[in-house]
């Protein structure tokens, strides 16, 4: 009896042991080109407030955005048994603004009353597992009728040694040019028919550094600590913003050349049980225009069943005013700088809303390859009026 | 110092010590042990449905970035 017990506990403990070693990192992994994931995300945003810029800071702000975004991921593996990742995307966005029409009621085409944005972009990323570092790049580019925008962007991590924390850097940069629409009643010869693309431009040059810091603290708590610095510099103002002087004239938006951003992020989810997650985040921001800014956020995923959950979620964010606003008619000839665009006043909002996630281990509803689906609703209210709703989905083949 | 300036340094160190006892206190979790941390909702990163969330609210908001996503640039948005 006695050597049966022996026999037993030595299988057991031979058997725990086996389950405990490391992967062999250096075990055959194919090295053609594989297909990861196909993501497919659309929304369908709406917006009304009354504060438009575009008409000193009064009337309508209704606004709708139809966004659809497609990207690929492909893994392969290299001599080295690097694993390279390759990620493009294509996102186009229609959008209707009403507020819009404004800028020259007479001729709706000719400003972006009603736009298609198309924005694709594509990035390369190398993973070194032995040294628990990856390396990658990305270049992506945005267009619309009077914004055109190329970004470029690199980025570094290394993981310490027991792989629970991980350091991140990421730079990057994107270059502007965008159209001068000016308000008809300022332009130099509203009769011109512009078209085209006869418009003067300028540019806009945004450069930012993001680094983070993640850390496992225990077998269901993670953090994450993010830092930015962001410079912009060039023509930060929108040109067919107006802006009504106290004495009743109108000129276009005003706005420094540089501006100077900080934004700091935290992060932390937690598996509560195993039903409950909460995830967390806190981003403190200020910038060289005077915006202050806290926002909170927090999200709790209940794990009805292993492949189904709900997350109900709710934002908090609040901002000071920048120094260069004021609401219509407020503004005088002393002032150098200028705006009544109230996405820069002082307020608060609030966004909540509900997310659903379905990921069952087959297919979902039967759908060959389809892994996963997820619907996603919310609320956004600012207390200075503007409500909008946003409704999502994600597809995920594999 | 003002009463709301004690308030702010209370605040801050608060948080300082919050942080200090949570990165101080890790354990060390094995890879079999990660099955919670793996889990689908627990990554540190935003969700991609997420995508058109993050650029309205850049747009409609004066403050952005910390978030893994744009700090600027890119559209008509500052």
């Amino acid at each position: 009896m006695k050597r049966v017990f022996l026999t037993a506990a030595a299988i057991f403990a031979l058997l725990q042991s086996y389950s405990q070693t490391a992967v062999d990192s250096t075990a055959f992994k194919s090295r053609t080109l594989q297909l990861e994931e196909i993501n497919f995300v659309s929304s369908y945003y709406h917006q009304d407030g009354n504060n438009s810029a575009v008409t000193g800071g009064i009337g309508t702000e209704k606004l709708t955005d139809l966004a659809n975004v497609i990207d690929v991921t492909l893994t392969r593996y290299d001599k080295k048994f690097r694993k390279n990742t390759f990620i493009g995307e294509l996102g186009i966005d229609h959008y209707t603004s009403a507020s819009s029409d404004m800028i020259d009621p007479k001729n709706m085409s000719s400003a972006s009353h009603a736009d298609t944005r198309i924005y694709p972009s594509v990035s390369w990323s190398v993973e070194n597992e032995k040294k628990r570092s990856s390396f990658g790049i990305g270049l992506s580019s945005s267009t619309e009728f009077d914004y055109q925008s190329f970004g470029a962007n690199i980025n570094f991590s290394k993981k310490n040694k027991n792989k629970s924390g991980e350091f991140s850097a990421k730079l990057q940069a994107y270059l502007d040019q965008l159209k001068l629409i000016a308000p008809i009643e300022l332009r130099s010869n509203p009769n011109a028919n512009n078209r085209g693309n006869n418009y003067p431009s300028a540019g806009r040059n945004s450069y930012s550094a993001s680094l983070s810091y993640s850390q496992i603290v225990n077998k269901s708590l993670q953090i994450m600590f993010l830092a930015d610095v962001a410079q912009q510099s060039g023509y930060l103002s929108l040109p067919f913003h107006r802006v009504y002087f106290t004495d009743g004239s109108v000129h276009q938006e005003n706005l420094p050349d540089t501006r100077f951003k900080v934004p700091l992020g935290f992060r932390a989810n937690y598996f509560v049980g195993d039903k409950f997650i909460i995830r967390t985040y806190y981003r403190f921001y200020k910038d060289s225009w005077g915006i202050t800014s806290n926002t909170a956020n927090i999200e709790v995923p209940v794990k009805i069943t292993p492949f189904l959950s709900v997350s109900p979620f709710y934002r908090y964010y609040d901002q000071t005013a920048i120094k260069y606003f004021a609401p219509y008619k407020e503004h005088t000839a002393q002032d150098q700088y200028y705006t009544s665009n109230y996405d820069f006043s002082k307020f608060n909002a609030s966004f909540f809303g509900l997310d659903l996630r379905i990921a069952p281990p087959k297919a979902v509803f039967g759908i060959q390859h389809l892994n996963m689906l997820e619907l996603r609703y919310g609320h956004y209210k600012k207390d200075i009026g503007l409500n909008s709703n946003i409704i999502s989905m994600n597809l995920k083949f594999k | 110092m003002t009463r709301t300036q004690s308030i702010t340094t209370l605040k801050l160190t608060i948080t300082a010590m919050a942080i200090s006892l949570m990165v101080t206190s890790c354990t060390t979790v094995k890879e079999y042990q990660k099955n919670k941390l793996n889990d689908a909702e627990m990554p540190l990163s935003n969700r991609k449905i997420e995508k058109t969330e993050l650029s309205f609210q850049s747009y409609r908001e004066g403050a952005s970035g910390a978030n893994a996503g744009k700090t600027g640039g890119g559209c008509g948005c500052n």
